[in-house]
């Protein structure tokens, strides 16, 4: 019995040499790789890190803690206005603005949470469905934000993220890249590290068992509610981020289908995995962005729209990409039911066994 | 002193219209081994719901070392040191063995969301905790060999390991009194032999009182300080094993049973 254990090695992110030059690659080729492709791929690239901070914090809610959410697109719209509107008008800089916003998020987060206590399953998800509806019903009437005319992103500066004012203006999609790489990665970072110890074990215990969750000691409204909260903070910031990516931002862009897409984003990612939420996250973003461009395709475009225009659509416009989009998501969900995680796991065995 | 250590007094509830626990009390020692048995449909898991808080009580008290604990929440009634297993095993599937063991340490450990997200090195607060807790964790694991399911999801371990690592979640809360609902359903005798051998340890070496509902007469009387015979909810016979087993009444309530097996079969 002298297996003597480091228990360090359990909750480390990184556990080896070989994962730490990994990990400095990793670093490395994100430093770099905005200098060696074109513009739209950056922008692509940021989109990308956006959906992957919704998708780990809505994965904390949905594949961790085992609660459904078709609200987030309301979290998202917070996050997004909030951070315009106390830059505009409060004339916060744009991390502290950022900041309150995610607060503010995780507040309606843990608002919403109190519902969740007593609600499961369909029921949840029509009130956190009516919630989505709600916020861009209530951010498309008042005046503040815009009206259904939205708002547009002030400028951002260096000097600006910290304080107010500044001249080195922050505008192409490099340097925003530069912005919100980092966040992505320090929220991903802490997300992985938060499951891994106390509060995320309370919110896997609730998800497979609450009973006896609650019967070891959690106090599982407490931690229902945190879920909603954090959840909702992490939509914020992706939201906040979201709105100096598009520049330009009204209650539209936030409709119920986009909480919709989110959640496809988890599942598709895999469920209880925030490694699953990246790829996810990744991925169906890759995917969005390409299936709108399916028309421009040679050939293939104009007989798939027409197909689509023709047979698929009662308004007449073509709508391949959403029928494309819906497709490979029956595939994955048919074929991987662990999502993406599930496939990269299957891959690692594979690769670990062979050629055996 | 011993006598005020765990007390159940006039405890009833009722499922519309179905009595299901009537009027029971019952006092445990500390550091003995109390068994409840009865026929199936008895009210034994009942009792236990209402204790651990999941079940709210119509009527009477529960006292835990002086204090009445009776309709408090469950989680409340955990961190006075109620620690219990089910039935039917309620154990975190998609957890390993580890990590559920390490939610028993629940109420001993303080990491919340700003340390528990910003660990980076061995020395932070969350991942110090995190290694002591590993630890004694481990002792639990090494007392009852459970070595082999430390890094397995508990969800494809075979049931009576599972039964183990419930009742290792359990342990690791460092209850005072544990409830064990019928800890030795689904062992081989095997398996029961090593677990009659690992409650007497919990309770002498660990100095667990021990409040137990198990149908194998042999392991109650192996064990129990004393039992209690419920019927439809209704006590019908407290003492020593052998007394109560020798009951006239006791013995009419499980005749009774055996008898409708047989017509069923
Ligand atoms: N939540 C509930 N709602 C309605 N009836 C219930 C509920 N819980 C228990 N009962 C009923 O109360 C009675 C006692 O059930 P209980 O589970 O306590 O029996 P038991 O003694 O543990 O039996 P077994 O040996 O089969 O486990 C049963 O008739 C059961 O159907
Ligand atoms: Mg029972």
């Amino acid at each position: 019995m002298d297996m003597k254990r480091d228990y360090y090695e359990d909750i480390q992110l990184l556990d080896s040499k070989v994962l730490w030059f990994w990990f400095l690659i990793l670093i490395a080729s994100l430093i770099i790789l905005p200098f060696l492709i074109p513009n739209y791929y950056i922008y692509m690239v940021n989109y990308m890190a956006v959906n992957v901070i919704v998708t780990v914090g809505l994965n904390i809610l949905v594949g961790y803690t085992g609660q459904i959410s078709l609200g987030h697109a309301g979290f998202f719209a917070i996050g997004a206005f909030i951070t315009v509107l106390s830059m505009t008008n409060l004339h916060l800089p744009f991390l502290l603005a950022l900041l309150l916003a995610a607060f503010v998020a995780a507040f309606f987060g843990f608002i919403l949470g109190l519902p969740a206590l007593r609600l499961k399953g369909p029921y949840l998800a029509i009130a956190t469905l009516g919630f989505g509806l709600a916020i861009t019903q209530v951010i498309g009437r008042w005046q503040i934000f815009g009206g259904r005319m939205g708002l547009e992103a002030p400028g951002l500066t260096l000097q600006g993220l910290f304080f107010s004012g500044g001249s080195y203006t922050l505008e192409s999609d490099r340097q925003l890249y530069f912005l919100i790489i980092p966040i992505a990665f320090v929220l991903t970072t802490a997300a992985r590290n938060l499951m891994k110890t106390r509060v995320g074990r309370a919110f896997i215990a609730i998800r497979d068992s609450d009973i006896a969750a609650e019967t070891m000691g959690v106090n599982t409204v407490y931690y229902k509610t945190l879920a909603f909260a954090i959840s909702a903070f992490y939509t914020g910031i992706a939201g906040g981020l979201y709105a100096f990516l598009i520049g330009f931002i009204n209650p539209s862009s936030f409709s119920f289908i986009l909480s919709i897409y989110f959640l496809t984003f988890v599942i598709v990612g895999g469920l209880g995995s925030i490694f699953g939420s990246i790829m996810g996250g990744i991925t169906m973003t890759w995917l969005i962005l390409k299936l709108d461009k399916v028309q421009e395709l040679p050939y293939l475009g104009d007989i798939l729209s027409a197909f689509s225009e023709r047979w698929m659509s009662v308004t007449g416009f073509p709508n391949i990409s959403s029928i494309i989009f819906g497709l490979i998501i029956i595939l994955i969900v048919l074929f991987e039911p662990l999502g993406l995680y599930g496939f990269w796991i299957r891959t690692k065995i594979y690769w670990k066994t062979w050629p055996f | 002193m011993d006598s005020d250590f765990f007390s159940v007094d006039n405890l009833a509830i009722t499922f519309g219209g179905l009595r299901a626990v009537d009027r029971v009390s019952f006092t445990i020692n500390r550091r003995s081994i109390f068994s409840i048995i009865g026929p199936n449909g008895a009210g034994k898991t009942t009792i236990f719901n209402c204790i651990s808080g999941l079940y709210k009580p119509d009527s009477g008290k529960i006292i835990f070392k002086g204090e009445e604990i009776t309709g408090l929440k469950p989680h409340r009634i955990a961190m006075k040191g109620i620690a219990r297993t089910f039935q039917n095993i309620e154990l975190f599937l998609r957890m390993t063995t580890m990590e559920n063991l390490m939610l028993g340490r629940h109420i001993h450990t303080k990491t919340g969301v700003w340390s528990g997200s910003t660990f980076f090195r061995r020395g932070s607060k969350a991942a110090r905790e995190e290694i002591t807790h590993r630890e004694q964790v481990e002792r639990i694991i090494d007392l009852l060999d459970l070595q082999s399911a430390r890094d397995q999801f508990v969800g494809g371990l075979p049931y009576g390991t599972q039964k183990l690592v419930e009742l290792g979640r359990a342990l690791a809360l460092e209850p005072e009194l544990l409830l064990l609902d019928e800890p030795s359903a689904g062992m081989n005798s095997e398996e029961r032999q090593d677990l009659t051998f690992w409650v007497k340890d919990i309770q002498e070496e660990l100095g667990v009182t021990i409040l137990l509902i198990e149908h194998n007469m042999q392991l109650v009387r192996d064990i129990s300080d004393r039992v209690l015979a419920i019927n439809f909810g209704r006590p019908i016979g407290e003492g020593i094993p052998e007394e109560v087993q020798n009951d006239p009444e006791v013995l009419k309530a499980y005749l009774g049973e055996e008898e409708s097996i047989d017509a069923v079969s």
